[in-house]
Parts: C-alpha cells; structure tokens; sequence
C-alpha cells in the first residue's frame, strides 16, 4: 500500500516545497454557489422589491390610464379615503376576515380532536375534510353560488323539507353577502387548519399526557390546561396563513359574489383590480394595492419578529 | 394522542358514537357540494327546476358536459372550455416544471453551499411568500408588454416561475436541511464538484420534496386566477377565468347544470392529482404552512 | 520532513479566535490524536486539514506541499465522518468507488480496489446493499472501506466510533488499530473519549479552547500531565486533586493530608525539590486512583510508599476492582482497591499511596510545579 511517495508527485506538480495555488477551476468553483443563486436574488429584488416601489411611486402620481410619471403627492391616498366605496371594502375585509379566521381555527380546532382519538378510518375522513384545498377558488365560488342560489338553492330545499316560509337569500341580501363569502372559505380552508393542527397534537409528547393522567387530570382537564396551550405555535402560524388568505381574497369573491349585490361584497383586492384594471385610474389602484401591502405587513411582521427571534436549527 | 374519554364505560361508548358522528355528519358537509355539483351537472334544466339541491338526477345525462367542454358560451365566443383548458396545460407544464428545478438548486446551495449573506437572501426570498400580489400587478403588467409576452403562454409561464419560486425554494431547502452536511463533505473530498454532487448524491435523495414540489405548484398555478385575469385575454385565458366568464355570461337562459359541469371539468386535474398523490399533497401544504 | 505538519494555525469566526495558534507534527504512519472536549477546536483543525474549512493564517502541509489554498480533492486525503456520511442513493460497492470513478480510475480497476478493500474490511457480502439496509458497525466499515479504496497520503477520522454502542466501539477501536499497523498509515483522528486517545494514539494532541494543552506520546501524558486540565482529562476515573499545604518535612518538603480525625504528612518524593519556594502555601496534590490500593504488608513497600487510615464514605464496585471514595482535605478522593480487600462505607481502611508518580500544580495558574 505504499503508493504515497508516488502518488504526492503526481498530484502535486507544484514541486517541492512551494505553496500550492488554487486552480482556475476550484476559483470558479467557489463561485459558483453565489452564481447559480443569483438570478433568482435578482428576480426577488426585482419583481418583489423593485415593484413594489414602482407601485408605491405609481400610487404618488396622478396616473390614470396610463402611467403619468408627476409627483402628485397623497392625492390618490386622499381620494382612496374620500371614496365610500374603499371604506365599505375595508369594512367588508374586516368582517369576512374576523369571521373566517375565527371560524376556521374553531372547526379546525375542533376537527383535529375529534380526528385524534383514535379513529377507525382517520385517514379518510380526512382526505374528504381536506379535498376543498385542491380546488380553485373559482370553482368553489361557482359551486356555492349555485347552492346559495335564492331561489332553486338551500332556500328550495328548505322549502321541499317543510319549512314553508324559510328565507335564504344571503346571496341577494347587501348586508349578508358577505357572509356567503365566509361560507365559501370556511368550507374550502377549514380541513387544512384541521390538518395543522392534528400535525401539532400528534407532535405533543406523549408522556407529558400519561404524566398529567398519572397526576390525577381528567381528560377535558388535560386538554384544556396542557395540549391546547401547547398548540400555540399552531394557532399563530395558523392565524398567519389565514389572514393571508383572507387579505389576498380575489378569486373567492369575484366568483361567487362578483362584489355585489352593487358593491355590498367589495373587499380590497377586488376594489384594487377594478380600479387598476378596468377604470382606468392606474394612480388610485396602486394607492389601493400599497394599503393591502401594509395590513398585510402588519399582521406579517409580528409573525417574522418571533421567527427570527426562534433558535435555528441550521 | 390523546383520548378525550379514556374509560371504559357507558359514558365511553356513548362518548365514542357522539365522536363518529360528529365526524360523519362533518364529512357530509364536506362532500354535500360536490354532491351537489355533480348530481347537477347530470340534470336537465327542467329537473333542476322542478327538483331541489339534493335531489338525484331521473335522467342522468352528459348534455352539460359536452356544452361545458365544447360549445357553452365564454364572453363573446361560445366555443366552450376546451380551449381554454389546453391554455392551461400549455403554460402550467413549462411553469411548474421550471420552478421546481430551480428551487431545487436555490435549495441545494442554501443548505449545502451556504456563503456569507445567503440566509439573509433567503430572507429576502421569503418575503416572496408574503406579499399580495396586487402590489406588483401595475408594473408586471407593463413590463410584460414592454417585453413583448403580454397575452402569452411565455408571459404567464413566467409570470407564474418568479412568484412560485419562493416557494419551491422554501420546500427544498427546507428538505435538504435534514440531509447531514457530512455527505457534501464526503463528496467534496472524494473529489466531486458542486454539480456533480447535486445530480449524483443530492438528486437521487429528492423525490418526495420534488413530487411535494410539483403537486404545490401545480395546484397552485392550475388554480390561479389573478394572473389569468390580469395578464391574459381573450383566447389566451387559462381555464379559471373562463369558467368564471361562462359563469357570468348573461345572454339567454341561466344553465346551472352547464356551470357545474364547467367547474368539475376545471377542477379535475387538481382533484384528480389530489387523489392518486394526496400524502404529498398535504405534505407539501403543512410544509409551506410551518414557515409561510 | 514530517507527514503532516501544521504550523502556527488560526482561525477565527466573526471576529472570534476559535484556534489560536497550532503546531503540531508528525512522520509518515504515526497516528496522531486530537482530543478535547467539545468546542475545543479539534474537528475545526480537522476540517481545516481536510480542506472543508479555510485557514485564517498559519500554513498546513501534508507531505512536502503547503495545502492552504489547494481544494479537498487535491490534498491527497481521505476521511471517514462521525455520521458515517454514506451516500443513501448508492449501494455499498459504488459507495466505495465512486472516489475512483471521478478520479478516472478505469471500470476493471475500480473493480479490483473495491474487491480488494472489501476483503480486508471483511465485507464482501455487503457490497450490493443500499446503506439503509446495514448494522451502524457495517456502515463503519464501509466508510472506512471508502477512506481506503482511494489509499490516500492521509486519513483523517472525525469522531468515527462515537454512534455505536459501547461493545462495538471497543471492537472497531482495535480493528482500527491492526489496520493502521498493518497498513502504516497516516492518520489524524479526532475523539472527545480519552479511552480512545489513549489506546489508539501514536501521540496526542489535548486541546482545550482552541489551544493544544500538550503534545506528546500517550504514556508522557498520562504520567506527565502539563497541567491540571490535561490531568484531569486524560485517565478514568480521573485523577483525584487534593488541595494541600506544603510543609518542610525532613530535607525535603511534604504536604499536608487530613482524613477523619487523623492527620498525615506525605513526602513529596517525585517533586525533586521543586516545592520549596511553596512552603506554607497551597498547592494542589494530584495522584491517580490507582495509585491509592489497600495496605500490603510486605514487599513494594518502600521510600515512595506511604500508608494510611481513612474512613470510607462510598463504594463503587466496577468488578475487577472496587472504587473505594474517602474525605482528604474536604473532597472525596477515589482509590482503587481489590474486591476481595475493600471495606464497607463507614469503617476504616488501610490504604497505601503509590507517591513516586504523584504531581502538584499551582492552584492559580493550573500549571504543573513538580
């Protein structure tokens, strides 16, 4: 096994003594890694942070139907809050959001405990609670607008089953519109909280739970002293992706509601793409997208803050 | 886990059947609108108007179907989905594909290859995942014009591979965190090079993240609307926004049967991918969920 | 010139030193151990070796070429990972060849190295097996095979036997050796076990917080410790420290021992009269547990020799012999005495101490006085 003379002189043709210079190849090499990340660095910088500084400036010049390149000042922001319309899509986001993150980690909540008591079948039951997650947003807007339908939907088949004088017309109704909108959203994100959180039950260690049973702690004890609690991770992260899904609702309305009856259900998103897309006020909807940037932060950088501040495992 | 009644007694058993159902009653709500949309799309319009939600279809037939697919009326033209579904295959397949490899390799570099600043890059990234893409829609849409793919298949590929990108990153580099560094080190000192590791000793470990990946993004972009609306028109829309023009177009008689057999037909391949690779899908939702 | 020679070595990390000036050097075939508990810097100089790590300044040459800047797979080296790091996607046999492969090896070559490691490493059968499918001492093995296939100028082992359980560990400790004497390797092993170190090791470097303690062959460690930290880390149980008064005692100097209710004053014997400017001072008396046995009554005993009667507050029987703690000066001082002679907690017991090998150290700087 003695090839070490040998073999140093093969690769070392540096000669003896000297010190070794890196190859060109072994340069390039190092690079690499930063190379290959690169374009994607510059895609980021550019299509997340470029633009949105492109839409903040947009959103201080008096751009109508195209891109007018003046500074105007808060013009647009000041008629973004003169008009009646904005504030009733806020209020809309603020009662459609309120209502659907609630519900959701509730049923979510729920579900996920009645799914971990060992259940014959868990798996597809939950397959069937999960299955609205697949579809677009579209497609469960078309289907509930259908089943909400004032006059052959829930409401008829109210009436088949004998309640004669029953009313359902949420659909029609500007108060409850909205609300279809919370039905449709709950239906389709309710099983994936539901998964969430059965993920955080089945990762709560078991001998804290054989522990506090072996203390003398019923069961509804446990639960609400030691596991739900222990799910806090699961609420906030939950919490997050929800009021994301809640702010970024475009799809969900346009589908089942199309904003209506008149503006009863506009929420922010769908105010922005009508006014940005199809009235020509370039200005105002880039006012109106920047303000949707901000709830959003608002609820995001807390959540980032506490990320940031959690050990690395890395 | 934890069993909420935990002796065994009557109040078990009867604890055990209010569980079941609850649990079956649950699923029934669950599966009641797709009941409903199939049963529906079976129907003529005269039983649906004489029927109620749940009624079942005397007469099932496929009319609606064949008029979803191929002569229902979306706008102006009344060339039914098929179109517009082919659209859609046509510029997820490229978008989907692409994405992936690339996070892929971001993924492989940010955990094997880290350098100085690279977590911080993929901070940056991460904000990606955050945003509501209404703050870039005004400018994304004059650049796409300015690059001459506005209305494209290339322009939503595109369009789709920047904002998934983020994503995909997360998944893979989330994954190839838990693949020890050690075997990069092995491999470096067996002699191999930054791409030879990736496509002999990195790759061959990726099939869950990529399968995970593929289903992410191909829910994601299959069933994306805003894009679709924003950045396409008239025959080059993808299959969401068609659906929703068949849906609102108000000429003539409204055919709720139609409308249901044009949403199933848009919801198939997500469905269809949900089925037969549901574990990865949810895989890839929890995933995304623990950071995003 | 030496095999490996490491030169004034730093490293530093965001502004922190974690090595502070290594040299250490050593000939063709020696096994040199790097030992150290954790975060002492011994798996960075490891690295740094290997080339996975940069050297903030200082030079490291392996046979005659400085290897500084040049990439892992130029420095002629090989390495076997604490976790094994076997390539999960390829079997046994492409695992150890796939070094050959990229080095261009010809297919009836690979072929006759991988059939020849596998014979030595007894692991033939293995060798269509994914890594999945072996035992942790297979998996050992095979890593090891890897290391060899490439016969490299130098092995380097980052903690190789820290996952098995203790029986494999002992097993493997030994094959290592007879294939490190067999083969007359170089080989840079990195252990935090001081049981390894000493078993393996041609010389050992002890490292502690980025600083080698001391240098030198196992047996000049174990008996000369520099201070009081190699001292305490090298042996097991480990050296028992008794702080003690220095005090003139005949030509010489003694130092002072209480136990119970009595008081004895020990010569220092091995300190060759270095304990002088110490008289009347503290220093701290250490001397191996089994330099503390039951009282012989004829034979060894001799000037070095000095017996005692301690109490005894605990013991611990390990089998071949029983551990026997009795209070000095306020600790418990652990001895080492035959079964068949140890007393039980509460009695007293004659004990008798080795002192020829005994050592003081300067309680302040923790320095080795005599």
């Amino acid at each position: 096994m003695d090839l070490t003379a040998q073999r140093v002189t093969l690769t070392g043709g540096d000669g003896a003594g000297a010190e070794a210079k890196p190859r060109l190849a072994d340069r390039i090499d190092a690079w690499l890694p930063k190379i290959v990340l690169a374009p994607t660095f510059v895609c980021a910088l550019v299509f997340i942070y470029g633009y949105i500084l492109w839409t903040a400036v947009l959103s201080v010049t008096p751009s109508r139907m195209l891109p007018k390149y003046e500074f105007a000042g808060l013009v647009q922001y000041e008629a973004l809050f003169a008009n009646e319309r904005w504030w009733l899509a806020l209020k809309n986001l603020a009662l459609f959001g309120g209502t659907f993150v609630l519900v959701c980690l509730a049923v979510g909540l729920l579900l996920a405990i009645l799914l971990d008591q060992k259940i014959r079948g868990e798996g597809f039951i939950r397959s069937i609670y999960l299955y609205p997650m697949a579809l677009s947003f579209i497609v469960t807007g078309t289907a509930w607008r259908w089943i909400l339908n004032p006059e052959l939907g829930i409401e008829r088949l109210l009436h088949d089953w004998g309640f004669e004088n029953a009313r359902f017309d949420w659909l029609i109704d500007p108060e409850m519109s909205i609300y279809t909108v919370v039905v449709a959203a709950v239906w389709q994100s309710s099983g994936f909280v539901m998964a969430l959180f059965l993920a955080g039950l089945r990762g709560i260690d078991d001998s804290i739970i054989k522990a506090a049973q072996v203390d003398g702690a019923s069961m509804p004890t446990i639960y609400r002293r030691i596991i739900i609690p222990s799910l806090r991770p699961v609420f906030f992260s939950s919490f997050m992706i929800l009021t994301h899904i809640a702010v970024k609702s475009f799809d969900l309305v346009m589908a089942l509601t199309n904003g209506g009856p008149g503006f009863a259900s506009d929420v922010p998103a769908t105010f922005m793409y009508s006014f940005a897309f199809t009235r020509n006020q370039i200005g105002l909807g880039a006012a109106s997208a920047m303000m949707m940037l901000m709830i959003v932060v608002a609820v995001i950088v807390p959540f980032m803050y506490s990320e940031l501040r959690r050990p690395r495992h890395g | 886990m934890a069993e909420l009644f935990q002796t065994r007694n009557t109040g078990h058993t009867i604890g055990r059947v209010i569980v079941y159902g609850l649990l079956v009653l649950v699923c029934f709500y669950y599966l009641m609108p797709l009941f409903v949309m199939v049963t529906t799309s079976l129907k003529s319009l005269d039983e649906i108007r004489a029927g109620n939600l749940l009624s079942l279809p005397q007469d099932p037939n496929l009319d609606a179907w064949g008029k979803a697919w191929s002569s229902a009326c979306t706008g102006v033209q009344c060339e039914g989905l098929a179109g517009f579904f082919w659209n859609s295959v046509s510029f997820v397949v490229p978008a989907v594909l692409i994405s992936t490899l690339i996070g892929a390799v971001n993924g492989y570099v940010l955990t094997m290859w880290r350098f100085r600043g690279s977590d911080l890059l993929f901070g940056l990234l991460m904000i990606g995942c955050f945003i509501p893409f209404q703050v870039v829609l005004l400018p994304m849409a004059r650049t796409l014009g300015a690059m001459g793919i506005a209305n494209s298949t290339a322009g939503l590929v595109f369009v789709h591979v920047v904002y998934g990108l983020a994503f995909t990153t997360l998944f893979f580099r989330n994954y190839y965190v838990t693949i020890p560094d050690e075997l990069v080190k092995a491999a470096k000192i067996d002699g191999a090079g930054f791409w030879l590791i990736f496509r002999r000793i990195i790759l061959p470990l990726s099939a869950p993240i990529i399968v995970v990946s593929i289903i992410w993004q191909f829910t994601q972009v299959w069933n994306d609307f805003l894009f679709g609306v924003v950045f396409s028109s008239g025959e080059r829309q993808p299959i969401t926004v068609a659906l929703n023009n068949l849906v609102n177009t108000s000429t003539g008689v409204k055919e709720y049967n139609v409308d249901m057999a044009a949403a199933i037909i848009a919801a198939l391949p997500t469905l269809f991918v949900y089925v037969v690779a549901g574990k990865y899908f949810v895989r890839g939702l929890t995933a995304g969920a623990v950071k995003g | 010139m030496g095999a490996l020679s490491i030169r004034d070595v730093r490293k530093s990390y965001q502004g922190t030193e974690i090595l502070k000036g290594i040299n250490l050097e050593i000939e063709k075939g020696e096994l040199l151990i790097l030992v150290g508990p954790s975060g002492c810097g011994k798996s960075t100089l490891l690295s740094m070796i290997a080339g996975l790590d940069t050297v903030t300044s200082g030079e490291i040459r392996i046979g005659d070429r400085v290897v500084n800047n040049l990439s892992p797979k130029d420095r002629d080296i090989a390495m076997v990972f604490q976790s094994y790091a076997l390539y999960p996607s390829m079997t046994v046999r492409e695992n150890i060849s796939f070094g050959l492969e990229i080095r261009k090896v010809g297919k009836a070559e690979q072929q006759k190295i991988v059939e020849r490691v596998a014979h030595t490493l007894q692991i033939g059968h293995l060798l269509d097996r994914k890594p999945s499918q072996l035992s942790g001492g297979q998996r050992q093995r095979v890593a090891m095979g890897r290391a060899i296939a490439r016969d490299p100028s130098l092995f380097l082992f980052d903690e190789p036997l820290s996952n098995l359980d203790a029986k494999l560990r002992v097993e493997m400790r030994v094959e290592i050796k007879q294939l490190h004497q067999r083969m007359g390797t170089t080989i840079v092993y990195v252990t935090h076990d001081q049981i390894e170190a000493m078993t393996l090791g041609d010389k050992i470097a002890v490292m502690k917080a980025g600083e080698v303690q001391q240098f030198g062959t196992p047996q000049q460690i174990y008996d000369n410790p520099a201070n009081l930290f190699v001292a305490g880390f090298m042996g097991s149980p480990s050296m028992n420290f008794i702080p003690a008064r220095v005090e003139a005692m005949g030509s010489g100097h003694g130092v002072r021992l209480e136990s119970g209710a009595n008081t004895y004053v020990f010569p220092a014997v091995s300190a060759n009269g270095k304990l002088k400017s110490w008289e009347g001072k503290e220093v701290v008396f250490g001397i191996r547990p089994e330099q503390i046995t039951h009282k012989v009554e004829s034979g060894l005993v001799g000037e070095h020799m000095a017996t005692a009667t301690m109490p005894i507050s605990l013991t611990e029987p390990t089998g071949p012999d029983t551990l026997v703690l009795v209070p000095v000066n306020g600790r418990e001082v652990t001895c080492r005495v035959h079964p068949a002679h140890a007393r039980a907690p509460g009695e007293n017991m004659d004990l008798m101490f080795d002192l020829s090998k005994a050592v003081y150290f300067d309680p302040a700087s923790e320095l080795r006085i005599a």
